[in-house]
C-alpha cells in the first residue's frame, strides 16, 4: 500500500501529501459499475473543491470505470487527491488495447451488445476522458492489462 | 419552470423526489446513450432517457442534474429509485414516447444545452 503511495506522490512543487481513495472494480457488474466515482465526487463535494472541477473529474472517472467493467477483467482505481488537482489510476487486467490511436477517436468501439444495453459503447469515452483531463496517459499490454492516468487540476 | 410544471404537462408520475417539485427546471437533455449525455449535458437540469437501469441515475449524478424523467413506460426498479434518493433527485416517468415528451417541454420553455 505505502510504497504504491510514496511513489504516486511525487514531491513536485513541494506538493502536500494527497488523500488517497482506493477502490476495486469487479468484472461485469453492471449493476454497481459507477460505484466508486459516485463516492469520489461525494468526497470531492465535502472537499470544496469547485463544481466544474468535480463535474470533470467525475466524467473522467466514471467513464474509466465503466471501461473496466465491459472491456478488462475488473481492476483498481486508486485516487489522490491532493490540493490543486485530483490524479486518477485506473489499472485494469484485461485484453489491453490493440491500436490506442483508433481508441481515441470518438465513435471506434470494440464494446459487447451488453455494453451498449447499459447505454455505454458507442465510442465516446476515451475521447471524453481526455476532453474533460489536463493530461492523460494510457499505458496498456496486450493480454494483460491498461492503466489509465488522469490529472485534473484545480 | 417547476418540476411539478413539468409532471403535468408531461402527464408524468413520480416516483422519487416528491418533496423536491418546486425545483426549477431551465434546460433538459434527452438520450439513451448515457456516453453522450457524459459527453454534451453540461449545466442541463433534467435528463430524459428510456433508459431504465441504475447507469441513468449515475450517469444524472456525475452531471449534477436533479431529475430524471423516464419516457415510453420505462419503469425504473426499487434499486434505483433507493439509489436517486440516495442522491436527492427527482425521479418522473411518463408513458408519452421521446419525441412528444421534448416537444412538449420545449414549447412550454424548457431549452436544450448548448453544443
Amino acid at each position: 500500500m505505502n510504497d504504491a503511495l510514496d511513489s504516486g506522490a511525487s514531491p513536485e512543487n513541494g506538493s502536500d501529501e494527497p488523500l488517497v481513495l482506493d477502490y476495486t472494480v469487479v468484472k461485469d457488474d453492471f449493476t454497481r459499475a459507477g460505484e466508486a466515482s459516485g463516492d469520489v465526487k461525494k468526497k470531492l463535494r465535502m472537499a470544496g473543491i469547485n463544481p466544474a472541477a468535480i463535474r470533470k473529474v467525475s466524467i473522467c472517472m466514471y467513464e474509466g470505470e465503466i471501461n473496466m467493467v465491459i472491456h478488462a477483467d475488473g481492476g483498481g482505481i486508486r485516487v489522490e487527491i491532493y490540493g490543486d488537482r485530483v490524479r486518477m489510476i485506473l489499472k485494469d487486467k484485461g485484453p489491453g488495447i490493440k491500436d490506442v490511436d483508433k481508441a481515441m477517436q470518438a465513435g471506434w468501439s470494440t464494446a459487447s451488445e451488453e455494453a451498449r444495453n447499459l447505454g455505454f459503447g458507442a465510442g465516446m469515452g476515451l475521447p471524453n476522458m481526455k476532453k474533460n483531463s489536463d493530461s492523460m496517459d494510457i499505458q496498456t499490454v496486450i493480454g494483460t492489462g491498461t492503466t489509465v492516468t488522469m490529472v485534473v487540476n484545480y | 419552470m417547476t418540476i411539478r410544471d413539468v409532471v403535468s404537462i408531461t402527464n408524468a408520475k413520480v416516483l422519487a423526489g416528491e418533496e423536491d417539485l418546486d425545483r426549477e427546471i431551465t434546460t433538459a437533455f434527452g438520450s439513451d446513450l448515457m456516453s453522450d449525455v457524459l459527453a454534451y449535458a453540461k449545466d442541463c437540469s433534467m435528463l430524459m432517457t428510456g433508459l431504465a437501469n441504475a447507469q441513468a441515475i449515475r450517469t444524472a449524478d456525475m452531471m449534477d442534474i436533479g431529475c430524471v424523467l423516464f419516457v415510453r413506460g420505462k419503469m425504473p426498479d426499487e434499486q434505483m429509485l433507493e439509489l436517486a434518493r440516495d442522491k436527492e433527485m427527482v425521479i418522473l416517468q411518463t408513458n408519452s414516447f421521446m419525441f412528444t415528451t421534448c416537444g412538449k417541454l420545449y414549447a412550454a420553455g424548457i431549452s436544450g444545452g448548448t453544443l
